[in-house]
This record gives structure tokens, C-alpha cells and sequence, in this order.
């Protein structure tokens, strides 16, 4: 184009033109690679897997899954799981709550919640490593009670259900009370000086302003920290006794996959472990759905 | 500084649109921009004007026409090929260039060699009087003092044209007047081209040759600012223009573009600027210096006073006619809230339109 | 604040610490359990170990060819840094900047990984990754770890981007800058301590990431988590002490990052991210 002709400048809207409007242009294509990706590594695998389940190496479509609800071996594992990842979830929680209505005061919390994120950093492998010692018949808990006379002979912590318990609770607490803390930290304390201000108590403060605000937080928090504790893998196995009282699904998933090499089992076990956690997630966060949801930060948020 | 010497004559809006959708920012806005001149685009906040400014510097595709430099198109380049400088609102310093790289960016960005960069951005940092101010962040200087620093950025590569988004409105009212008169003096001095948005009506006239008023995406008038303080063509652009005083009446009489307009019993006298004839609805349009409290006569109109302020050496007021009109009147002295009095509105200085 | 001053209120208060300190110092005691016995020559059955020695470091230095296995484990967590810095910087970018039809099924897709446990997925994942043939190679290990990282760096960037005002890449755009020099000139200068930020939690979750990288690792492929657990898991056949010694050579690994790292985060933010994008998607 030499010159500018008027019909160049009629009203011409290209297409390029029309998609920029609804945001759609060059910036916009830079989310591709990313999506792309874990379209290909994390959605493929799992229909991959959802299908493979169908396709077991003996029987018809649903072979897999009759066996694994017609075997106790392998169905008591969810009740296994469930019988850990609940309680533990529970009491983290039931913790949290208050020690965050209490740290939330303090001026120099980050020494206490960099001590709490030693944990999730170092991760199962690590604890499960030390609570074998730490925890073990000769270890220093044991120890500890026996010298403070509460018991005459050393408690038996590993191998067992106590011992994937409490290493549970190592790793899970800290994450459940740092969730927790970021959603206590955010709710305005105007709100509760507001409610002071009219006459309300302690608990009063904390069971009609505090809690329902906090319901919804605390929702997404327990499904985290429920969801992490169901696939409790590692320590199920090292501080745990695999083969019976914490046989977790995971281990299941794991024998069918890389022992049997099954992985048609093992993709129907992973799908049925899926279902089991979103079961959980979906009613928990129906339950939330009848709580107030919106803004914690007080008027001006 | 050699603005003056960039080899073009006009810069050129033919029949420029943009449309959000089905709603048009901007209809048809064309304008001839002369060589160092100072452009002032004029109107309330959705008029427009910034939607033009973004279009002229790239940051917006246009839906429609072209801009050009004399026989050059240039819309269809990318903001980073079109060379301009610009002003922003918020002043969009780089937070984490110093003072020197904040106004040095465009030339490097040019790949002009280090030591000339060093001596222009010396002298840009002169012009804007921020001597000894180079090595800060931005974050350290004062709003009027990082106005300074956007306004150097934007003249020290020399734009064919510069582009100026309201960059008074984030300044308290002091500093403002300032830096309008330090504006106006870079311009003088430079004498860069230079496209100014703004909504305040003060700021236009005093800085700008032309002033284009914008309303609806679409241009209603465009003159330099004396015309449009004293001749506005539209009811819509005296009402920017100040002219906050409008009585409705039929005209009476007429006498070349004098008609004279009865508002309830008064006769009030203006000039028109549309055509008119006797018989016709007409809406006489005042400033408030042109409406003053006199004495009783067939030019006055009665009105109950209902506020008064004092202002130094006269009083202002409101006041409410029989129709129920508000008026904003002077007066020599106070007056009794609630008390009737008679406003004279100077016929040399009322405008009349149609209805 | 309001400061409640009772009985009932302090002894709530008193409670609430004695749970606390009962936690920290299990933690605390817990993990002196390790580093002691890494340095004990014999310790069976008494408070403290008999003597002391750093002969374990050396023997499980050889035995467990900690050499290689940190070289594998340092060669997998920086590819895994720089790949999700690349992929999820410019993802982030895009959803700061852009609203588009779809943008929550995309959000979507990011959060899922990091709600979803990765034994849950990894077991899938790990079968599409043998039958593709890079199970058990670095690069399997690489792919898998990537997937809950990049939704992470993403997750963290895009309030990062979103606090940047876009005038300031309009004006270096007017100012002659193209997208390269935008890019190196102004967008990295000023998202650099978010990017350090989020590459060095990368770089923790990645040395730390036992279950995806133990079910795609192979021989060659281990990092040094996966090593502990098989040597925990054959325990017996290996002195616990020198068992000991690789876990505090782990910790000490996973640690000096995470202290690097919370110079420049908040701890909240390590675990907290990933729920504050959900509550507003």
C-alpha cells in the first residue's frame, strides 16, 4: 500500500481486531506452553489411567473394580485410609484453630512459623526416619515418660498405627496451621472489637463473628489437609506395619502398579482413591455452601 | 534541542474510530496537527480523549481511519516504531531505573552511543530544572519532581510529537498551576509538538493553541481558546466553557445576531450562535461574572437569594427565579438569604442558543 | 486487640502453649535424634550416644554413592527450576494481563495439580511415562516433577504481575522498546524478586518431592529422598547411624534453600498460595 486509499480506511474490523477485544492476542497466547503441557502430563495420564481401569488383563470392563470391591485385602485399605487421613485431619485442625486465634496476636510470629514449615519442607521420607529413632522402644519419648514415671516400660509407637499417626501429625499440623493462620490473619480485628464494643464475650466474639467467617477458610483447609493425609505413602510403609493395620491405599496402588505390574489395577486403585478424595471434598465444601462466603476484611474490603 | 528542524509539517487524524464492541469510543475524529503546535483535547471523563491519545501512540489498535505523518501512515505501526514521547497520568516511571535511566530509556532504547545519551539526558535534566537530581529512584522524589523526570523522558529523544494524559491530575492544586506554567515554558522553549489531554477547561486555555472538545467520541468544536471561551458554538460546549447561567424564553426582537430573548417579564439581550428568528424558543447562556445584582428594570430577572459566599472583594451567590431556575450571580455587597433581588446579565457577554 | 484477663481465659491461653511448645519440641527433639546418632559410634539403649565420630558421613558418603546421587538430584531440581520458571512465568503473565473466555477452566487446570496428591496422579502419570519409554530416565523424573511446580510458579507469579502497574510497559513500549527488550530491560528488573522467590520454593519442593520422583525414577534417576527411603526401607543391611548421616546430608540439603528462600517469602506463603488463588477463582 503506496497511499492511503479511503476504502483502506473504511470500518474494516479484522478478526485480529475482534479477538483482541475479548482478550485474545499475542500476550494471551503465552499461556499456551504451560496449558499444553499439563494437558499432556497431568489431564492425559489421568483419562489414560481412567480408561487403562476399564481395560483390566482378566475379565470384562468392570473386572478391576469387582475385584477390588469383592477383596477385602484390597478394599479395607479405604477404610484404612480413611481411619487415619480423618482423625488426623480432625485433631490438626482442632489444634490449629486455636494456637492461630492465639499466634495471630503475636508481634514476631515468624520465628514459630518457620520452625512449623521445617516439616513440610523436609518432607514424609525424612520424618518417618526420625520418628523410627525418636519414637523407637530405646528412643528419647519413651525415655522420657519412663523417667517422668507415667509408664514402666517403652509405649510401642512404630510399626504400627501410632507410629503413621503421629508422623501424620507432623507433617499435616504445620500445614494445616499455617492455612489456618493465613485465613485467622485475614479477617479484620475491627470486626471483633465491633462486636467487644456491643457487648459481646469471648466466646461470644468467637462463636457469632470469628467462626461463621471462618467456615468457609476452614473448609478448603480441612479438604488440603485431608486430601495430603489420604495419600500418605512413605510413612505408611517405613513407620507403619504395610501389611496389615496401615495398609493405605497407596500402597495398594503401588503393589498393583510396580510389584504386580498390573497397571490396569493400579490405575483403577488411583481412580478409586480420586473418587474417595473428591467424595470427601464435595461434602465438605457442600456443607460450606451454607455458610456466609465473601469478604473477611470488614467494610472496606 | 532541535524539535523544530524533525522533517514534517502535519501530523493528521483522518476520520480516526474506535469501537469497544458495539459501543464507539471514538467516532470519525479527524484533525490536522500543524508542526509545533500545542493540542489540547478537552472534555469529561468518557468522552473520548483518552481513548484518542492510546490510539494516536499505539497502545490502542484504532477500528477504524489512519493517522499519519504528512503522507506517512502510521497507525499500523507498533507503539515502539512510532517514535513519540509521552506523559502519563500516573507518570509510569520505571521504579527501578534511577532518575538518568528513566530519562535516558527512549535514547537507549535507540542505541544512541553512551556518552551522547549522558550529555542529552544532562541537558534534559536542566530543562526540567532537576539538577543534581540524577541518581535518585524515583520512589525519592516528590510528585511534581517525578512529573519532571516523565516529562524530561518523554522530550529527550525529540518526538515528532509529544502526548500528554491529564499528567496534572495526580498533583495537589499549588503545584499544579506550577507545573502548567513550567509545561508552558518547556513548550515555549522546545517547541515540540504536542497533543494534551485533560478535563480541566482552565488548563486547556492556558496552555494550548487549539483546544478540541470532545464529547461522545465525537468532535463538537475545535478553536483556538479565545473563541472558545467567547464563541462557543454549542450549548453543550459554553456549559464546559463556564457558562453555567441558561434561561429559556421565546425571541422577540432581533437585530443582525443581536436577539433579544423574553424570560418571564424580563427582556435579556444576547449574541446568537445559531440561527435564530423571532418566534423561536432560545436558550440564553451567561457566566457567572456576567450575571450581577443590580437594580430593578425590564434587563433584570427576579430571584430569591438562596446562598451567598464571601470571595475577597465581592460576594457570590445563588439565586432561584419565579421558574425555578438557579443562577450563580456576583454582587458588590451581601444579601439577605430569602430576599428578592434583580440580576442584570451583561448583554454584551450573553450568548444566545437555540432551545 | 482485645486481651482477656479471667482465669479461664489464661488457663485457655496456658493450654494453648503447652500444645504448642509439646509439638516443637517432639519436632526439635526429633530431628536432634538424627543429626546425634549421625555423629554416635554406638548408641543402644542409653540417654546419649557412647562416643563420638563423622566416620558415618564417609561411609555413607561410598556406600550410597551420595556423590552421584547429589549431582542426579541437583541436575534434576535445577532443570525442573528453570523449565517451570520458563513455562510458568510467561503462563502467569498472560493471566495477569488478560481476561479471555475460558480463563477459569484454565485457572482450573492449574490448581488442580496442587490439590490432587501426586501419588494420586503419579501413579497414571508414571504408566504413560514407561509405556512412552522415559520412565526411570532423568527426563521422566524432570516431566513429572513438573507438574504440581509449574501450576505453582504460576499460582505465586501472578500477584506479582498483577501489582505492576501495565502504564509502566506502555511507556517503555512508546519509549522504543520492543517485547525483548521490554522483557530484559524492564518486566525482569522488576519481577526478579518474585521469580528468585518462587524458583527457590521450586527448587525446595523439588529435592523434597519423594512420591512422583520414586515412582518414575529408575536406577540412575534417584534423587537423594528416594535413596533415604530405600535405605531406611532395607534398614538391616545398613548401620542406622550411616543411615543417619544421608538424612542430615538431606536435610542440610533441603534446609540451606529453604532459609534462602524465606528471606524472601513469608512461611504462610508456602503452603498458603495455592488456597488464596482457589478462594478467588
Amino acid at each position: 500500500m503506496t497511499s492511503a486509499s479511503s476504502n483502506s480506511l473504511d470500518h474494516r474490523i479484522s478478526l485480529r481486531q475482534r479477538l483482541a477485544l475479548r482478550g485474545i492476542d499475542g500476550v494471551t497466547l503465552l499461556v499456551l506452553p504451560a496449558v499444553l503441557f499439563l494437558l499432556a502430563v497431568f489431564i492425559y495420564p489421568f483419562i489414560y489411567g481412567l480408561i487403562l481401569s476399564f481395560k483390566p488383563k482378566e475379565g470384562g470392563t468392570f473386572a478391576n473394580y469387582r475385584t477390588f470391591f469383592s477383596d477385602p485385602f484390597l478394599y479395607d485399605t479405604i477404610l484404612t485410609t480413611l481411619w487415619l487421613a480423618v482423625p488426623v485431619t480432625i485433631i490438626s485442625i482442632a489444634i490449629a484453630l486455636p494456637v492461630a486465634f492465639r499466634v495471630r496476636l503475636m508481634t514476631h510470629q515468624r520465628l514459630l512459623t518457620t520452625i512449623l514449615v521445617l516439616p513440610v519442607t523436609l518432607g514424609t521420607v525424612l520424618v518417618a526416619e526420625g520418628l523410627l529413632n525418636y519414637l523407637g522402644p530405646q528412643g528419647w519419648f519413651s525415655r522420657t515418660l519412663m523417667l517422668l514415671g507415667m509408664i514402666d516400660r517403652p509405649v510401642k509407637l512404630t510399626n504400627n498405627y501410632w507410629g503413621v499417626f503421629s508422623s501424620l501429625i507432623i507433617t499435616g499440623f504445620p500445614f494445616t496451621f499455617l492455612l489456618t493462620l493465613s485465613y485467622v490473619s485475614g479477617v479484620d480485628p475491627a470486626l471483633e472489637q465491633a462486636a467487644a464494643t456491643h457487648g459481646a464475650g469471648s466466646w461470644q466474639r468467637f462463636r457469632h463473628v470469628m467462626l461463621p467467617l471462618l467456615v468457609p477458610g476452614l473448609a478448603i483447609a480441612f479438604c488440603l489437609s485431608f486430601v495430603q493425609a489420604f495419600a500418605v505413602f512413605p510413612s505408611a510403609v517405613l513407620l507403619g506395619a504395610p501389611a496389615g493395620p496401615t495398609r493405605v491405599i497407596s500402597i495398594a496402588a503401588y503393589q498393583a502398579a510396580f510389584e504386580q505390574y498390573d497397571y490396569s489395577m493400579a490405575s483403577a486403585i488411583a481412580m478409586i482413591m480420586a473418587v474417595v478424595q473428591l467424595l470427601i471434598v464435595v461434602a465438605v465444601l457442600g456443607i460450606r455452601n451454607m455458610f456466609y462466603r465473601g469478604s473477611t476484611a470488614g467494610g472496606k474490603g | 534541542m532541535l524539535l523544530a528542524s524533525s522533517p514534517f509539517h502535519e501530523i493528521r487524524l483522518d476520520r480516526l474510530s474506535r469501537a469497544f464492541g458495539a459501543h464507539n469510543a471514538l467516532k470519525d475524529v479527524s484533525l490536522n496537527i500543524r508542526k509545533g503546535e500545542f493540542i489540547a483535547l478537552l472534555g469529561p471523563s468518557g468522552c473520548g480523549k483518552s481513548t484518542a491519545l492510546n490510539c494516536i501512540a499505539g497502545l490502542l489498535s484504532t477500528t477504524g481511519g489512519g493517522i499519519f505523518i504528512d503522507d506517512k501512515r502510521i497507525d499500523t505501526l507498533k507503539p515502539e516504531d512510532r517514535g513519540f514521547g509521552m506523559v502519563f497520568q500516573n507518570y509510569a516511571l520505571f521504579p527501578h531505573m534511577t532518575v538518568r535511566q528513566n530519562i535516558g530509556f527512549g535514547l537507549k532504547m535507540r542505541k544512541v552511543a553512551k556518552a551522547e545519551i549522558e550529555k542529552r539526558v544532562e541537558e534534559a535534566l536542566n530543562l526540567v530544572r532537576l539538577q543534581g537530581q540524577g541518581h535518585k529512584l524515583p520512589g525519592q522524589l516528590s510528585g511534581g519532581q517525578q512529573q519532571r523526570v516523565a516529562i524530561a523522558r518523554a522530550i529527550v529523544i525529540e518526538p515528532p510529537l509529544v502526548l500528554m494524559d491529564e499528567p496534572l491530575s495526580n498533583l495537589d492544586a499549588k503545584l499544579r498551576l506550577e507545573m502548567r506554567a513550567e509545561i508552558r515554558r518547556i513548550h515555549n522553549q522546545l517547541g515540540a509538538t504536542t497533543v494534551y489531554v485533560t478535563h480541566d477547561q482552565d488548563e486547556a486555555l492556558s496552555l494550548a493553541d487549539r483546544v478540541v472538545v470532545l464529547r461522545d467520541g465525537e468532535i463538537r468544536q475545535v478553536g483556538k481558546p479565545s473563541d472558545l471561551y467567547e464563541r462557543p458554538d454549542h450549548l453543550d460546549v459554553a456549559e464546559f466553557m463556564g457558562y453555567r447561567n441558561r434561561l429559556t424564553g421565546k425571541v422577540i426582537a432581533k437585530d443582525g445576531d443581536r436577539m433579544s430573548v423574553a424570560v418571564g417579564n424580563a427582556t435579556l439581550t444576547g449574541t446568537a450562535r445559531a440561527s435564530l428568528k423571532v418566534g423561536d424558543t432560545a436558550v440564553i447562556a451567561a457566566r457567572a461574572d456576567d450575571v450581577v445584582a443590580g437594580t430593578r428594570s425590564d434587563q433584570a430577572v427576579e430571584a430569591v437569594v438562596e446562598t451567598i459566599e464571601y470571595r475577597g472583594r465581592e460576594f457570590v451567590g445563588t439565586a432561584r427565579t419565579p421558574q425555578g431556575l438557579e443562577l450563580v450571580f456576583h454582587a458588590p455587597q451581601t444579601a439577605e438569604l430569602g430576599s428578592a433581588i434583580w440580576l442584570t446579565i451583561d448583554p454584551a457577554r450573553a450568548l444566545a442558543f437555540a432551545a | 486487640m482485645i486481651r482477656d484477663t479471667t482465669i479461664g481465659a489464661k488457663l485457655w491461653i496456658t493450654a494453648v502453649w503447652v500444645v504448642v511448645a509439646f509439638f516443637v519440641i517432639n519436632l526439635l527433639a526429633m530431628i536432634a535424634t538424627v543429626i546425634m546418632s549421625s555423629f554416635a559410634t554406638r548408641w543402644l539403649g542409653t540417654w546419649l550416644p557412647a562416643g563420638w565420630t563423622t566416620n558415618w558421613y564417609f561411609t555413607a558418603w561410598s556406600e550410597f554413592q551420595l556423590s552421584d546421587v547429589l549431582i542426579v538430584t541437583f541436575q534434576i531440581a535445577f532443570t525442573v527450576v528453570a523449565l517451570s520458571g520458563l513455562l510458568g512465568v510467561t503462563a502467569a503473565y498472560a493471566l495477569a494481563r488478560r481476561d479471555f473466555p475460558g480463563k477459569k477452566l484454565v485457572m482450573l487446570l492449574f490448581l488442580l495439580p496442587l490439590l490432587v496428591p501426586p501419588i494420586t496422579f503419579g501413579i497414571p502419570l508414571a504408566t504413560v511415562l514407561y509405556q512412552a519409554g522415559v520412565g526411570g530416565t532423568f527426563w521422566g523424573v524432570v516431566l513429572a516433577n513438573l507438574v504440581p511446580t509449574v501450576p505453582f510458579v504460576i499460582l505465586v507469579m501472578i500477584p506479582f504481575i498483577e501489582q505492576i502497574d501495565p502504564k509502566i510497559e506502555a511507556a517503555a513500549r512508546v519509549f522504543g522498546a520492543g517485547t525483548f527488550q521490554l522483557f530484559v530491560h524492564v518486566l525482569l528488573p522488576m519481577l526478579l524478586p518474585g521469580i528468585l522467590a518462587a524458583l527457590l520454593l521450586v527448587l525446595v519442593r523439588t529435592v523434597a518431592m519423594f512420591e512422583l520422583t520414586f515412582l518414575t525414577a529408575g536406577p540412575t534417576s534417584q534423587t537423594l529422598v528416594v535413596a533415604l527411603y530405600y535405605s531406611v526401607f532395607a534398614a538391616g543391611v545398613r548401620a542406622v547411624q550411616s543411615i543417619d548421616a544421608m538424612a542430615v546430608v538431606y536435610m542440610v540439603t533441603t534446609l540451606i534453600w529453604l532459609l534462602i528462600a524465606l528471606r524472601f517469602v513469608n512461611p504462610t506463603q508456602i503452603v498458603a498460595r495455592a488456597k488464596q488463588q482457589q478462594t478467588t477463582a
